[in-house]
């Protein structure tokens, strides 16, 4: 692997900075939600449907009431005080918005229909194992064509010219359908809660990506007051969206916690991962492109179906790239929502636009192929230089840049675009890229610094870093201002009594977090240079405030050294003061005139290879380039990182990721981490990350955008035309399986 | 998971002693992992890895012995089965992830069950679960027409389609290793052939072992001379993942003409799938590619698939012909 630094990099901001919580990590001493212990903690273990659709007939819950150990029974004949949240109306998002054990329905295999709490994990195991279900089952619908009987209605959008007219009279035309699979969050760090109660108040330890969120809605599940709710989650083993929004284990960890007055500890094992913590939902996606004989697009029409569960309307946005990722007059996207038997969907990594330009991009490539013209040069004679969905200019848009960087690094010039006409040692290779682009915008974010008297520069909010660096970032942000070394510099995160920071999603931490961070510690340096020109014995007292500046550490006055200056622990142990704070605040994007005139996206391209044995149908990824813009990178470690882990996410949709539904039951058949394929390090691909680094001053004074989503997107379409141009075999149904390469009529390398 | 009586066998005698009332334990890693998803759930475990089966010996008729307890990781780099039988170090490595190389024996691994999804959930719209032969004689198999992309096309029956998952019985079949185990009744021996059962009626029934009995050794014969062996595996990642199909093949080759063949095949049998069809169309044949491919016809002719497995068919076919290339290479 490689990353490739370019300009706009100084001491601290724009370098590669190591996590400043990594030794936390590595060394096992970081406290995740359920490593969390009280004195009289109590475990819950969740009891969950076995049938996909139905409805409980009987639940006997006498023997598991008599074992062991077993403190409380919980289901929906006995559960009060639990609220439902309307979603869309009230504030605050969750993701099931039916609450826990509401009536005796089923809606989905895993639903969660009884709770048993006792004093040891291994006695509300066997609570639970004690409890007899007997349902009047039906059968669910898992079915995988999301057309098929689908009556709901079509919702357009984006429509501009005629590109119906325009497809029909359109020289050459594209019209295929794609899908992409339901695939499971798998974050390495499973759900849990623990809830602890004292009084009114309840305090709940998540691994939360939004703890603000988070305590907004438990407080009207609970019926509580804001006020009386607290969140925990200073760190979080990844979400990958999948921990954007409360699930129903929070809810009933803190019902049966506030029911026995004792803290109750409720994880969520890997087989439940696949059930009721969320998806990506499966899509099916017909692209048809129009174009003329040399290459000119005349019409695009999206139109797609997005899975979702029964009683909740999460819609996969497979078109929000669409409008403009290239200029063409006659465009329109359609969306139809379909119900099955599923749990609720989420957010994972690049939502909408991962799955849509899995289907764009493919398309795009066979565009190509039918045109008889290099891909590449397709999409730079397409490229858009103005938003012509929303009819703004771009904030900042360097694609074509991406794509010629990514070309020459990967040697595009020597492609040979016949079907297996490119070898190498006894391997048929193929060539594939795509485009990735990603929404940016500055959301609010508030924060509070300190400097300390001892010396040290604390910073808090209520945000979180889910392993992304968030950490990291406003430590830079504290030492680029004030000089003072990272082991100087306190971070607090993760924890709602915190000042109220943003969700960790949508890749807009970052961009979220650093003006606030900054106005903190710039109000925190003037009220110390301020104090310092009026406390008596300060040796600056008398001056004027604007004549002094903090540097190294040391208050001194502009024009000289830092060193002739005064250490600020001094100045503040001098005036008797507990420290200096200051409040910084971030305003959003779309309340700022000069934002909202623009169209603020990140862009970037990815460049497979795949090796091809076609005697043994093996295909595997060699290498992947990846060149984005995505404004300027505060911290290339972290930022590459998350390029690097998205590419990998990519080959997993790619190759291998399919939760699977049992049609007659809806239970998830691969729900394991043996059965369900993720990518694992043998897979893996070199790897190599170019940032362009173009700072994006509209969305901040940093110039910085996301980057958490965007990596992912055109990933797979990448593989997928790599994969046609070695096999000629075009794969529209993700993963791409031995069974459709078997299909190949390249024989031999 | 159930409560059960757990007791540490100091010697093979103590084990035989305890071994009628419940199950041999040794790594743990299959036996486990199906307790915790209440698929077994025996009432004693008698703990095996006291016992002092953990070596690897040379024969005085050439062949090697290796101990039930041996770790698979310990047998896979062992030098003298790296040397004299590469197919076997090969197929060991191929297998699982290496923490559970470190757990998993030799005799456990001849024990291995299946990974059918339908076996391993017996909870589905309790009471009764999915149909499941190998799990509940006579309910069923779910698998027949649920999802069964990595189910079995030989040796399947009406009653089960259940793949078994083994890498290293396949190399052992190629082998033809011996299985020595002990029991209330004595020692014996079982062919490898022997050891697995084809599921036919009694899907439930997996294995030759009576009552009580105890794998003690498993014993390789004598290297063939002049011979090479192949392990090859097809799957649908790089690693930590069971066999689409897979091909063990021992081979020698005189003259241009196959002299001796063995051919066993996993992921695609119900069983370690010895393949004679293909044995007896490669003996005596020139070592080619029209030989290699009509060796992987014969060794496919009887297969049936089912609604998702179909492709196995022709993959196992490729996996064949690549074994046999690098052995003649």
């Amino acid at each position: 692997m490689a990353i490739d630094t370019l300009p706009h990099a100084n001491e601290v901001i724009g370098t590669i900075v190591p996590r400043i919580d990594g030794p936390l990590k590595t060394t096992g001493t970081a406290r995740y939600a359920v490593d969390h212990d009280f004195p009289g903690l109590v475990h819950a273990v969740a009891v969950q449907s076995t049938i996909g659709k139905g409805r409980i007939r009987s639940l006997d819950t006498s023997a598991a009431e008599a074992a062991p150990g077993v403190l409380l029974v919980l289901h929906h004949g006995n559960l009060h005080g639990v609220y439902r949240l309307f979603p869309h109306v009230q504030e605050g998002t969750i993701s099931e918005a039916r609450p826990p054990f509401d009536d005796d329905k089923i809606y989905y295999w895993g639903q969660y229909i009884a709770l048993v709490v006792a004093e040891t994990l291994e006695q509300a195991r066997a609570g639970a194992a004690a409890i007899r279900v007997e349902y009047d089952a039906e059968t669910p619908d898992v079915r995988t064509d999301l057309g098929e009987g689908f009556t709901g209605q079509r919702e357009s959008s984006w429509l501009r010219g005629d590109p119906d007219k325009a497809l029909a009279s359109a020289p050459v035309v594209i019209d295929e359908t794609y899908s992409t699979p339901l695939e499971t969050h798998n974050p390495m760090e499973m759900h849990g809660t623990v809830a602890v109660w004292q009084g009114n108040h309840a305090t709940l330890y998540e691994c939360s990506q939004g703890v603000v969120n988070h305590r907004m809605v438990m407080a009207q599940v609970l019926g509580i007051p804001v006020e009386n709710v607290r969140v925990v989650s200073r760190f979080i083993g990844s979400g990958f969206g999948g921990k954007l929004f409360p699930w129903p284990q929070s809810t009933l960890a803190a019902v049966a916690a506030r029911q026995l007055n004792r803290p109750v500890k409720l994880s969520v094992d890997r087989r439940m991962m696949f059930t009721g913590v969320g998806h990506r939902p499966r899509t099916q996606q017909r692209i048809r492109l129009g174009a003329t004989p040399d290459g000119k697009l005349t019409a695009i029409r999206h139109d797609f179906y997005t899975e979702t569960s029964i009683n909740d309307d999460f819609v996969e946005h497979c078109g929000e790239q669409t409008p403009f990722l290239y200029s063409c007059p006659n465009l329109e996207v359609t969306t139809a929502l379909v119900r099955r038997n599923v749990g609720a969907p989420a957010p994972m990594r690049g939502p909408g636009a991962v799955p849509g330009l899995f289907a764009l991009e493919s398309a795009m490539d066979e565009l190509a192929i039918k045109l008889n013209m290099d891909p590449l040069e397709l999409r730079i004679k397409n490229d858009a230089q103005r938003d012509e969905g929303t009819n703004k200019p771009f904030s900042s848009r360097h694609l074509k840049e991406c794509y010629l960087t990514g070309a020459e690094k990967m040697g595009w010039k020597q492609r040979t675009p016949q079907v297996g006409s490119m070898k190498r040692d006894g391997k048929v290779i193929g060539w594939g890229l795509a485009g990735a682009s990603w929404a940016a915008a500055r959301i609010p974010c508030t924060a509070t610094a300190e400097l300390t008297p001892n010396g040290r520069v604390a910073i808090r909010c209520a945000t979180q870093d889910i392993g992304t660096g968030t950490y990291t970032i406003f430590a830079q942000v504290m030492q680029a201002r004030t000089g003072v070394p990272m082991d100087r510099i306190d971070v607090f995160l993760g924890d709602t009594s915190l000042p109220e920071g943003p969700t960790s999603g949508g890749s807009m931490t970052t961009s979220a977090v650093l003006p606030a961070a900054t106005s903190a510690i710039n109000q925190a340096i003037d009220r110390l240079i301020r104090i310092a020109t009026l406390a008596s014995g300060s040796p600056f007292k008398g001056a004027k405030p604007d004549s002094l500046a903090l540097t190294a550490g040391r208050v001194h006055s502009k024009g000289q050294p830092a060193e002739s200056g005064v250490a600020f622990e001094d100045l503040i142990r001098m005036a008797n003061l507990s420290g200096v704070t200051g409040e910084g605040k971030t305003n959003p994007s779309w309340e700022d005139p000069k934002a909202r005139e623009y169209s603020l996206h990140s862009f970037g391209a990815h460049f497979a290879e795949v090796e091809w044995e076609p005697e043994i149908a093996r295909i595997r990824v060699s290498r992947i380039f990846s060149i984005f813009d995505c404004g300027r990178i505060i911290n290339k470690g972290a930022g590459a990182n998350q390029i690097l882990g998205a590419a990998v996410m990519g080959v997993g949709m790619a190759l291998f990721e399919e939760t699977v539904h049992d049609a007659r039951t809806g239970q998830p058949i691969n729900g394991s981490f043996a059965d369900y394929l993720v990518t694992t390090c043998a897979d893996l691909p070199d790897l190599d990350v170019t940032f362009l680094d173009y700072p994006d001053y509209i969305v901040n004074e940093y110039g910085a955008r996301g980057i958490g989503e965007i990596g992912m997107a055109g990933v797979a379409p990448a593989i997928t035309s790599a994969v046609y141009h070695a096999t000629g075999v075009r794969v529209r149904d993700l993963p791409v399986r031995i069974e459709d390469l078997l299909q190949s009529k390249i024989l031999e390398a | 998971m159930q409560t059960f009586q757990y007791v540490k066998a100091s010697g093979i005698e103590k084990a035989l002693a305890s071994g009628g009332s419940g199950k041999f334990i040794a790594g743990g890693t299959t036996l486990v992992d199906l307790m915790k998803l209440s698929v077994e759930s025996p009432s004693a475990l008698v703990d095996i890895n006291p016992l002092p089966l953990n070596k690897i010996e040379r024969l005085p008729n050439g062949g090697l012995r290796i101990g039930a307890m041996v770790r698979n990781s310990d047998l896979a780099w062992n030098v003298d089965v790296q040397k004299s039988y590469a197919v076997l170090s090969q197929a060991l490595l191929s297998g699982a992830s290496p923490q559970l190389r470190n757990m998993a024996t030799t005799g456990g691994n001849l024990m291995q069950r299946t990974r059918c999804a339908y076996f391993r959930e017996p909870s589905a719209g309790t009471p009764g679960g999915y149909g499941c032969n190998k799990r509940i004689p006579g309910t069923g198999c779910a698998a027949m027409d649920g999802f069964n992309r990595m189910h079995a096309v030989l040796g399947t029956s009406d009653h089960c389609i259940a793949t078994h998952p083994s890498d290293m019985c396949v190399a052992m079949a190629a082998l033809e290793a011996v299985i020595h185990v002990e029991g209330p009744k004595g020692k014996r021996t079982i062919a490898f052939e022997e050891f697995h059962k084809l599921p036919g009626d009694t899907p439930q029934i997996e294995n030759a072992l009576e009552p009580g009995e105890l794998i003690t050794h498993v014993d390789l014969p004598k290297p063939v001379e002049g011979a090479r062996s192949v392990y090859v595996k097809l799957r649908d990642r790089a690693s930590y993942e069971f066999a689409l199909a897979s091909s063990a093949v021992v081979l020698r080759v005189e003259g241009g003409h196959i002299r001796y063949a063995r051919v066993a095949l996993g992921g695609v049998g119900t069983k370690p799938w010895r393949s004679h069809e293909a044995e007896h169309a490669l003996t005596g044949k020139p070592a080619d590619a029209h030989t290699f491919r009509t060796a992987a016809e014969a060794a496919l002719a009887q297969a049936k698939p089912r609604q998702d497995n179909g492709f196995k068919v022709e993959l196992a076919k490729r996996c064949i012909v690549r074994s046999l290339k690098l052995a003649t290479a």
